[in-house]
């Protein structure tokens, strides 16, 4: 079925395929948020277009729902940065978002953008502060929250990534794989209802991107993730969503889709 | 010493020759002299930037500030084992407009001053106004009076503002070390202002090249800055420094005597080479002698006049920049 | 290339090294603005100005030579002081003969020289003693602290961060310009002087754009993190009781200086 519905190339619900039930999976200690049964996010019916004419999104649908980690994969212009910039407004034509129940519009850009924790492919990019903490603390500090929040909240960020020692380091001194994690960790101290990870395994050595894995595992969140990486893809998500020419192409549990070679050598993946 | 701070050192500290002024070679007047009019500017390069672009234009400033610090360092060589490389005042006006140009070439003194003692902390307001805000002003404004002419037009015109805008630097800094009775006029303003002429012909090049690339890839940035209100103030501003530079430099260098005799009976000389407490000339505070304790106060009052004149002249700016925006 | 070495921070536990940076910033330009403040020729004055340097770098850790080492960084700029020596009206101390001019260094001349040079080199030991016992984030909040625009903070906020990652992409674009040249760079280089100053100017374009296309992303980073126009930063230096003690002795040390530094040439 799964097959079948991925060579019509025109899902219009993410549901029409198989969901994965929320409950399935780990979700620590957070529950069903505020007892609100909208999903975490909801993406309908999305279209964009670069200024120069150039289609990046055309009518996307997409569903993730509390807890869930969901994988984002496809060859490079398949539109999947495009989508993640969406997520919090910093990109909008037409077709609507909701965050959390929360439509994103042009009004509540500072709510949505502290419950989508959008974390950039480029740690440099992310992390333009000159320490750590500064880094880290930026997002608490422009929600208005008081000293001592921020500073509470930026202790439990870093543990979280396990990196509570590295509070006043430089960012430049830092590996790329330490880098990677205190790009979460800049937006755990938001405390997101969503983390929206771009390519965090890209360019780290084996080992550090082992540590990353088994990081981003423990991390009792939501996540929706673009990657290339596969292996990472099989190992830690039960959700698989394939976009090629920006659009939605497959999506559904992860051992399913690949299992289908055809499907993935189609769209320029290769399985594990 | 790591690869990279080797490398600055190379690059910045010994082949540009003299414009970072070090501490203890201006008077303390000149310093606060410069110190004012370097504030003057850029409190209203401040007031300015916080219009609607600013919230896009601050990381954008700060990235660029890095830029030009790197920028600084990728040298050619010239002959005999010098090298030429980039100031970048001229780039950075024309292609980030006036008032940003003057906050990242600020930023990047401070840091070189700061960080490498590249410059001194004191004086700072002398290389700021020497490096930072002359050489946006003449870069711009000239660059301005051929908006919207040909491409080969206008990169000409950069070329010559750019080496017009390290000369500029030379004579000022050349000036305030003479006024500060740290050198002599005749020998000082012709080797500075002769090496900068040669060293501005590859501030030239480069800032043309660099132009012409941007130009070519991503015409859009300059064309954002070459439509900013206030466009003839900046030709005018440009023009007038632009003919201070070209008519003072060669009368400073074949003529210094006669500079010399203008300033000594303008009384420049005088103070100059006296320290600062004998600004107040003929001062006795009341109910003191002339002794040590008393020249420091009036130096004292002195520092406090030129602080204050300068907050009240920041203060009296702000209102019509507030009226106009 | 990892740059720790970038910095010229050197790691300590010291008094110097916990003093509030504002604190530090504004003892150092006091001190330098009182070395530029003794007349010329007061050499007890400046002496003791020297002990004040070796005292800070031996209490901060450092050791007595620390600041020698990089002390001489201003003295090419000396050569333009030189003049001096030989223009100021004063008893002829010597004289050359070069063609036809007549070069006479006077007392007066040679005092005043040699004090620029002393003012010069302790004012910068001091510099380098700032930056060897404040890392620089923390140098950029005592300039908050100070009042400096918030503008101009957060752009050497940021110029700080991408100084090293926008040095090392010029370096790489060195490295490969050097590996496709024929000849040696040293050696001449190819081409002739403007085709070379055009090679640098492409580089330097490049660079700039992307420069200009990174701080779109960083822009975007910021906006994800709810920035809006108003840039927030938590400046964690307070002000202790040490460190207005610390303060208020420095300054009664150095208006000490001013009045040897005026007495004895009395």
């Amino acid at each position: 079925m799964n097959l079948r519905v991925s060579i019509m190339n025109e899902i219009q619900e993410p549901t029409t395929v198989a969901q994965v039930s929320p409950t399935t999976h780990f979700h620590g200690d957070n529950g069903d948020r505020g007892g609100n049964s909208a999903p975490t996010l909801l993406v309908k019916n999305l279209s964009y277009s670069y200024p120069d004419g150039h289609v990046a999104l055309q009518d996307v649908s997409l569903q993730v729902n509390n807890g869930q980690k969901v994988a984002l994969v496809g060859p490079n212009g398949a539109g999947k940065s495009t989508l993640l910039l969406h997520l919090n407004g910093i990109l909008s034509d037409r077709g609507q978002v909701q965050v959390a129940g929360m439509p994103v519009t042009k009004s509540n850009l500072s709510v949505v953008r502290s419950k989508v924790g959008l974390v950039f492919q480029n740690p440099d990019d992310q992390l333009f502060s000159p320490t750590v903490f500064e880094d880290v603390a930026f997002g608490p500090l422009h929600m208005g929250m008081s000293k001592d929040e921020v500073h509470k909240r930026v202790a439990r960020a870093l543990a979280q990534v396990g990196m509570s020692d590295y509070a006043n380091r430089l960012s430049y001194h830092l590996s790329v794989g330490e880098k990677k994690r205190i790009a979460i960790a800049t937006v755990l101290s938001m405390d997101p209802e969503i983390l929206v990870l771009d390519e965090p395994s890209a360019g780290l050595d084996p080992r550090a991107r082992r540590a990353l894995i088994t990081q981003l595992r423990q991390l009792p969140v939501t996540m929706l993730t673009s990657t290339h990486d596969m292996r990472m893809v099989s190992e830690l998500f039960s959700r698989m969503v394939i976009m090629d020419k920006g659009r939605i192409v497959a999506d559904g549990p992860t051992q399913q889709l690949m299992e289908d070679v055809a499907l993935l050598e189609r769209h320029g993946l290769e399985r594990p | 010493m790591s690869y990279v701070s080797r490398a600055y050192i190379s690059a910045g500290a010994t082949d540009s020759p003299a414009l970072h002024i070090p501490d203890g070679f201006l008077s303390v007047w000149m310093a606060l002299l410069c110190w004012a009019a370097a504030v003057l500017l850029l409190a209203i390069a401040v007031r300015r930037s916080r219009g609607e672009l600013v919230e896009r234009q601050i990381p954008l400033m700060g990235v660029m500030a890095a830029f030009i610090f790197a920028a600084q360092m990728i040298n050619f060589p010239v002959a005999g084992g010098t090298s030429g490389h980039l100031l970048g005042g001229a780039l950075a006006a024309i292609a980030l407009g006036p008032w940003a140009g003057m906050l990242v070439m600020t930023s990047v003194i401070g840091v070189q001053a700061l960080l490498f003692q590249d410059g001194g902390l004191v004086v700072m307001g002398a290389n700021i106004l020497n490096m930072g805000l002359l050489t946006t002003l003449i870069g711009y404004g000239l660059f301005q009076t051929v908006a919207g002419q040909r491409r080969e037009v206008r990169l000409a015109v950069a070329g010559i503002a750019a080496w017009l805008s390290v000369i500029a630097g030379a004579l000022a800094t050349s000036l305030q070390l003479w006024l500060s009775g740290t050198t002599a006029l005749r020998i000082v303003v012709p080797a500075m202002v002769g090496i900068h002429a040669l060293i501005g012909i590859g501030e030239a090049l480069i800032t043309v090249a660099a132009l012409a690339f941007i130009l070519q890839t991503r015409p859009d940035i300059l064309e954002v800055h070459s439509q900013t209100r206030g466009g003839r103030g900046w030709v005018i501003a440009g023009a007038i420094m632009a003919l201070v530079v070209v008519l003072l430099a060669p009368l400073a260098s074949a003529n210094p005597d006669g500079l010399e005799r203008v300033a000594m009976d303008l009384g420049f000389i005088q103070q100059g080479m006296a320290s600062p407490y004998q600004i107040l000339p003929d001062y006795t505070l009341p109910l003191m002698n002339e002794t040590a304790l008393s020249t420091i106060l009036a130096g004292a009052i002195g520092v406090m006049v030129v602080a204050g004149l300068t907050v009240m002249v920041v203060r009296l700016l702000r209102r019509p920049a507030r009226a106009t925006s | 290339m990892h740059a720790n070495t970038f910095d010229r921070y050197q790691a300590g536990e010291g008094l110097i090294h916990s003093l509030a940076p504002q604190v530090k910033v504004v003892l150092t330009v006091l001190f330098i603005l009182s070395n530029v403040l003794l007349p010329d020729g007061a050499w007890l004055a400046l002496s003791l100005a020297w002990c004040l340097v070796l005292l800070t770098s031996t209490l901060a850790g450092l050791g007595i030579g620390y600041t020698l080492k990089r002390s001489f960084v201003a003295l090419p700029f000396a050569l333009a002081a030189v003049t001096v020596a030989f223009n100021l009206p004063g008893q002829p101390l010597v004289k050359w003969n070069i063609g036809p001019w007549q070069l006479v260094a006077t007392d007066a001349g040679v005092i005043r020289f040699a004090s620029i040079v002393v003012r010069t080199w302790l004012s910068v030991q001091m510099a380098i003693l700032l930056t060897a016992t404040t890392r620089f984030p923390d140098l950029i909040h005592a300039l908050n602290h100070l009042h400096i625009p918030q503008l101009l903070v957060a752009i050497i906020s940021f110029m700080y961060r991408y100084l090293f990652i926008l040095t090392d992409e010029a370096m790489r674009l060195m490295r490969a310009r050097e590996a496709r040249s024929a000849r040696p760079m040293a050696g001449g280089g190819g081409g002739s002087v403007a085709w070379r100053a055009r090679v640098s100017g492409n580089m330097i374009g490049q660079l700039f754009l992307r420069s200009y296309e990174r701080s779109d992303r960083v822009y975007n980073a910021m906006l994800a993190r709810g920035y809006s126009g108003q840039f927030l930063t938590i400046s964690p230096h307070q002000m202790h009781t040490k460190d207005w003690a610390i303060g208020a002795t420095a300054i009664i040390i150095m208006l000490l200086l001013q009045v040897i530094g005026r007495l004895t040439l009395q």
